[in-house]
């Protein structure tokens, strides 16, 4: 043999290295930007330790960028993921959280928990997840048997998910008048500025085992792609392997709508760059994924900050404007 | 001598429709074992009862003289590979990739290959002529050569017996003799044992050790290709005129479709 085959585990731990540290360039960028005017060098000088010169810095990055950065990265993770494992079981590329109508039910269980007046957890999370679990159920059984492999009856499904949730979110955002109002619509369109310290914690404790269980189950989802009997033939109990990835999924997809609202079309973009570059194998897409969409995120939200002249704009729009160009151009190209 | 499979009376329903009604029989390990029959006469069925994809309501299955269920997945798809009749997969893998998916079966959950998995694949890759397309993705290759690297990918899967689902269909005639040869010199060479599905009674004259021949899910005919293949049974199978004539190559039949316009001498045409 002339040539040697690539080393997979190596293709992983690089991958995985350079997506980190893109993913702490974004994070690094993302805390250094802000309306208060402290710009990269301060920040560097804080993180040196110089921090003696300007309390008021050390505040600004404490509470408000870093909290803010952290939530994006997760929610950015998860959402990329939630769009990776959604294609690789409904082997449709086009598959997303958002676009499925998966966040839209997530949103609606959440909405139902802030007006019931709520703590953000475990109570509205809870909700939320009920609620993402509602319409996946929905969406399988509208795409059950062979009509699932057909990709337009499946986003069709999605798109007729979603704009039933939508209605039921305007329905609830109509009847509430007092001053939750305000706080549902700027959360429901995607914003991150709302959350501390703590509650990224929080966050990041539900998170986290899901990113082990995709991880661990990624060759499995290597193998599912290529088709359910396929899959059971290699020695993949598929049934078992569905509801695990399905369930870890509405978890993930959950615990972030309800801390960010809505934020659609991130699981679109990532996973597609990455295929593009690094192929299909999921045991190098899961990682690169997790870290690259955490910082596409963290960019996405600083060019909310940063673009309007006065205030800001919820991070869904710079996602929306990106992802659905991106997957209009998909659905053109799959044609 | 054990067989490679014992199937008693098993039985298959889709829905309220019985598709397999009480088959029994035996694959002798090394056999190139076709099943063939009209289409719905549940081929494809059977063969997915003998992977373990779909389970037998009733009767039993032994394989290697161990019964089905007392194999765990992964066991299974240590014993027996199953080449479908296609992946359609908008996800890319590469030809490399998909070959190496046979190996995980014997690997942990990761399923990282070791060098060892590697040398297979390429191995396995040389074997189906397929090596050259090593970096190729999948789904831009044609039918043949699909079929060819998911049959690298079950000889990768190291198993004593490989199923495939009409591995020539949709191939044209240089293609369809290139898999039946090579599935011929894996069971000679390797001794593998061959269940193959097959809708062109032709081939699986030429290369069937056995023949099972199925009608509306009952087991019509079972024995060598020249015992089967009579044009009593075929025609009651498949409900058409035949001419079965000894193959001018070899000694086993060929069958000849009669058109309508030379069954009576009187026609016009």
């Amino acid at each position: 043999m002339n040539q040697t085959p690539p080393n997979l585990l190596k293709k992983i731990l690089i991958t995985t290295v350079v997506a980190l540290m893109f993913f702490l360039v974004t994070v690094l960028l993302g805390i250094s930007i802000g309306s208060s005017g402290k710009t990269l060098f301060s920040v560097f000088e804080w993180l040196a330790g110089k921090g003696d010169a300007d309390p008021m810095l050390h505040t600004i990055i404490w509470q408000i960028r870093l909290p803010r950065v952290l939530l994006a990265a997760m929610v950015g993770a998860s959402l990329s993921m939630g769009g990776l494992v959604f294609q690789a079981l409904l082997r449709n590329p086009l598959a997303e959280p958002y676009i499925l109508g998966i966040s839209g039910g997530a949103a609606i269980g959440a909405i139902i928990g802030i007006l019931l007046g709520l703590a953000r957890f475990p109570g509205v999370t809870l909700f939320a997840f009920v609620g993402s679990c509602a319409t996946l159920a929905l969406l399988l059984m509208m795409t059950s048997g062979s009509t699932i492999l057909r990709k337009d009856s499946l986003l069709l499904s999605g798109v007729m998910v979603n704009a039933f949730c939508s209605a039921l979110i305007m329905f609830l955002v109509s009847i509430t008048q007092d001053a939750r109002l305000h706080n549902i619509i700027f959360w429901l369109m995607g914003d991150l500025g709302m959350v501390g310290m703590g509650q990224t914690g929080i966050l990041a404790g539900i998170l986290l085992p899901c990113f082990i269980v995709f991880f661990l189950l990624s060759n499995t989802l290597n193998l599912m792609v290529m088709g359910k009997e396929s899959a059971l033939a290699m020695g993949i109990n598929v049934q078992v392997m569905n509801i695990i990835l399905l369930v870890s999924t509405s978890i993930m997809i959950s615990a972030s709508v309800s801390y960010s609202g809505l934020i659609g079309f991130v699981g679109l973009v990532m996973p597609h760059l990455l295929r593009l570059v690094l192929g299909s194998d999921h045991r190098v897409l899961v990682p690169a994924c997790i870290f690259g969409g955490g910082g596409y995120m963290v960019l996405c939200d600083l060019l909310a900050r940063a673009l309007p002249r006065q205030g800001e704009m919820p991070a869904g729009v710079v996602t929306a404007l990106i992802g659905a160009s991106l997957f209009i151009y998909l659905l053109k190209r799959a044609k | 001598m054990q067989a490679a499979i014992e199937a008693r009376h098993l039985e298959y329903t889709y829905g309220r429709e019985l598709v397999l009604n009480d088959i029994s029989f035996a694959v002798s390990k090394g056999d190139f074992f076709i099943i063939i029959g009209p289409n719905g006469s549940g081929k494809t069925t059977l063969l997915k009862l003998l992977s373990g994809i779909f389970k037998s309501l009733a009767g039993s299955l032994a394989i290697d003289g161990q019964p089905l269920q007392s194999y765990s997945r992964k066991m299974l798809a240590r014993t027996i590979a199953y080449v479908p009749q296609m992946i359609q997969t908008d996800f890319p893998f590469t030809v490399r990739e998909v070959v190496l998916m046979g190996r995980s079966p014997h690997l942990g959950v990761l399923g990282l290959e070791g060098v060892k998995d590697r040398d297979l694949a390429e191995e396995a890759m040389g074997f189906t002529e397929v090596a050259h397309l090593a970096k190729r993705k999948l789904n831009e290759l044609s039918g043949g050569e699909c079929q060819r690297v998911y049959i690298a990918r079950a000889i990768c899967q190291q198993t004593g017996i490989i199923l495939l689902d009409e591995p020539t269909a949709s191939l044209d005639l240089a293609h369809q003799v290139r898999i039946m040869d090579l599935m011929e010199k894996l069971q000679k060479e390797r001794k593998i044992t061959v269940v193959m599905v097959s809708h062109d009674v032709n081939l699986a004259a030429m290369y069937g050790s056995r023949v099972l021949l199925l009608k509306e899910g009952r087991l019509l005919n079972l024995g060598l290709p020249q015992e089967v293949m009579t044009f009593e049974s075929l025609e009651d199978a498949y409900g058409c005129r035949l001419l079965v004539d000894a193959s001018p190559i070899g000694s086993f039949p060929r069958i000849t479709l009669v058109p309508e316009r030379y069954m009576k001498p009187e026609s016009t045409v």
